[in-house]
């Protein structure tokens, strides 16, 4: 299974939560400011994602969208 | 490709001026994925407080209107009682609700209205700077608290649940949190709830969620979360009240 | 000899409410109106509308604003302490364009007062007990009658201007029973389509009802648009009853209860050869100032009558002022004037034994 995580970047606030509850260590904060002057989260590593849904559950801000393919 | 997870039509998805961290905008998510999911959408009428929340009209996607600080339930009350046929629920932080509105939630829940209530804890009164309401705990640090709230000054933090829980009006009562995802996932069952028994017609039904305010915390975002469960849950345990 | 039925006013407001197709009440008690919101429990219900006992008058008037923005005519009322609760709400309503009606059977202020009638409202209702730049239609009944035809009135300006509509009793007015012909209460009103009421979403976008504006010029151009609406009533809805002629001496300046009293006292002079007139004004706002100062070219005395310690004066004095001799009459606190001291006054204008 092949999972695809859509995130609206200039959406993220940067609290963290979707990082920090992430099973699988895919995501971290990225280098580059998003238009809110924060740095926002950015996939690290998409084939360690298990497609659970943790991060989208968590946030706030409803920035992470989650696809699969069959 | 097939979506394990997409924003719900029932919230806008624009951004929201809510702080980092906040739970405002969290909480906004799951009630519309719960709309979404019951497929209310377009019989659903929101009210708005007072307070951070008052912008939320902005951000869900259905007919929402705003009461005046604390008659988010007055409101309900007149909405209801003329479209009994639609799914009415106020949106209401703890001073809305809890402190200048606490007379119009006591009567509407004393008549058992058909109705739901999202009762956001955050301890503070968020927009107008972090002051103390009625949920801040004792000792806590708010603007108008200085040195710690102390009950000889500020009286004791509110167990509003616990006072309604003695309504034979009120049908459902719970206390959820956002501090894990497995109390996420808690917290949205029991929005579901309290919106199937509006559906089903049983009366008075609230879910209280104990909120992060990053903001006036003063904390981190993730800070504020192990706060709660840690020290907010000792004053506001986390369960089904009624 | 046509059909008569005997009536009190606050049954009248009530009755009449109904007929007019008020859909949804929320009240509570207070003297000199409970017999008002008991009609209320027992004839709503029996004509399958809603009624709704409140905890206070604050909530009630928030109940209203929910009845409203469903698109339903709705209806509160209560008497000076409890309208002062609601004046926060009655902003609202201004603010969010929601028509709506309310009866204020008058009584002596300030404070607790007394249950005794009384006009001291009238600054309170026409220049707006609330915050901010809004105006509330004011109509002032005088007798049991004029209620029942003024009541359907209310709730078609309310909803032709989307707009609250204040109707003004006092404790008599409302206390007393009169015979008034039934077929007064065969009401028809012309209905205003609503399509801003939040009836749930389906088959349109999604609408809010809101008053808050914080985009820097918002408000102003949403009260620049309100005011526009408040200059075309005052324009279109003036309302006023007039007994004068050629030889009229002085105006009696008096609405409600005491324009009543005014009508004894002129019959008395008439008697007595002395012509006195009244100008009863029917809204308190939209005031008739054009009507008031076409007749100040012909009459040069007014006497304002007012159960109060003077509130309408103002109003007639922006009109009349340095164009006409204006005196005041005024009793207080519940007390109502004799036509004793009416007439006396009078002949002081006069100059007349």
């Amino acid at each position: 299974m092949k999972v695809k995580l859509v995130i609206k970047r200039d959406f993220c606030k940067s609290c963290g939560f979707c990082i920090h509850f992430c099973p699988k260590n895919v995501l971290k904060l990225d280098n580059n400011l998003n238009k809110l002057g924060v740095l926002p989260v950015c996939v690290d590593d998409e084939s360690k994602c298990i497609g659970c849904g943790q991060c989208a559950l968590m946030c706030p801000e409803a920035c992470i969208e989650i696809y699969k393919e069959e | 490709m097939k979506s394990i997870y997409k924003k719900p039509i029932s919230l806008n998805g624009v951004h929201t001026h809510y702080c980092t961290g906040c739970g405002h905008g969290l909480v906004h998510r799951l009630i519309a994925e719960v709309i979404d999911e019951l497929k209310i959408r377009e019989r659903t009428i929101g009210i708005a407080p007072v307070g951070c929340a008052v912008l939320a009209y902005d951000y869900w996607n259905f007919d929402v209107t705003e009461a005046a600080h604390g008659r988010p339930l007055a409101v309900a009350t007149g909405i209801k009682r003329v479209q009994p046929d639609k799914i009415v629920f106020t949106y209401q932080g703890d001073g809305d609700l809890a402190s200048i509105g606490a007379n119009e939630t006591i009567h509407a829940a004393n008549r058992g209205e058909n109705l739901t209530v999202i009762f956001i804890n955050n301890g503070v009164y968020g927009m107008t700077g972090g002051q103390m309401a009625p949920t801040t705990l004792m000792g806590q640090k708010t603007t108008t608290t200085k040195l710690g709230r102390d009950h000889k000054l500020h009286g004791f933090p509110l167990p509003l649940l616990d006072m309604l829980k003695v309504l034979d009006g009120v049908c459902y009562l719970e206390r959820r949190s956002l501090f894990s995802p497995a109390e996420v996932i808690k917290a949205k069952k029991a929005i579901s709830k309290s919106f199937i028994n509006q559906i089903d017609g049983l009366g008075f039904s609230m879910v209280e969620i104990l909120s992060p305010c990053p903001t006036h915390w003063k904390m981190s975002s993730l800070e504020c979360l192990t706060w709660i469960e840690k020290e907010v849950t000792k004053t506001y345990p986390v369960e089904r009240v009624k | 000899m046509k059909r008569r039925t005997l009536i009190s006013g606050n049954e009248a407001f009530a009755e009449a409410a109904i007929r007019a197709g008020c859909g949804f009440y929320a009240g509570y008690p207070i003297t000199p109106q409970n017999e008002l919101i008991e009609y209320m429990s027992r004839r709503m219900i029996a004509e399958g509308k809603v009624f709704v006992q409140a905890e206070s008058e604050l909530a009630s008037i928030n109940m209203i604003f929910g009845a409203s923005l469903s698109g339903v005519r709705c209806m509160t009322s209560s008497s000076s302490p409890g309208i002062s609760l609601m004046q926060e709400g009655i902003s609202y309503l201004a603010g969010c364009e929601l028509p709506a009606v309310i009866v204020n059977v008058m009584r002596g202020g300030p404070g607790l007062g007394n249950i005794a009638p009384s006009q001291a409202d009238y600054f309170q209702s026409t220049r707006g007990g609330g915050h901010g730049d809004y105006r509330t239609i004011v109509l002032a009944p005088s007798t049991v009658a004029e209620i029942v035809k003024l009541t359907p009135l209310a709730f078609e300006l309310a909803d032709k201007y989307r707009n609250v509509v204040l109707l003004l009793g006092d404790g008599i007015l409302g206390q007393m029973m009169e015979a008034v012909d039934e077929d007064l209460f065969d009401i028809k009103t012309k209905e205003y389509p609503k399509p801003w009421a939040l009836r749930g979403c389906e088959g349109r976008a999604p609408q809010s009802i809101k008053s808050l504006y914080l985009a820097p010029g918002a408000l102003e151009e949403v009260n620049l648009r309100l005011e526009a609406k408040y200059n075309q009533i005052r324009e279109e809805e003036v309302r006023y009853q007039e007994l004068i002629d050629k030889n009229t001496r002085v105006v009696l300046v008096a609405y409600g209860t005491v324009a009543r009293l005014c009508r004894g006292v002129i019959r008395k002079l008439r008697s007595e050869n002395i012509n006195v007139g009244l100008f009863r004004p029917i809204t308190l706002w939209p005031f008739p100032n054009q009507r008031l100062s076409e007749i100040s070219k012909t009459v040069k005395k007014f006497l304002v009558l007012e159960m109060s310690t003077g509130q309408m004066i103002d109003d007639v004095r922006i009109v009349l002022d340095r164009s006409a001799e204006i005196e005041f009459l005024g009793r207080t606190g519940g007390s109502i004037f004799s036509e004793d001291e009416i007439i006396a006054k009078i002949k002081k204008m006069l100059k007349i034994k």
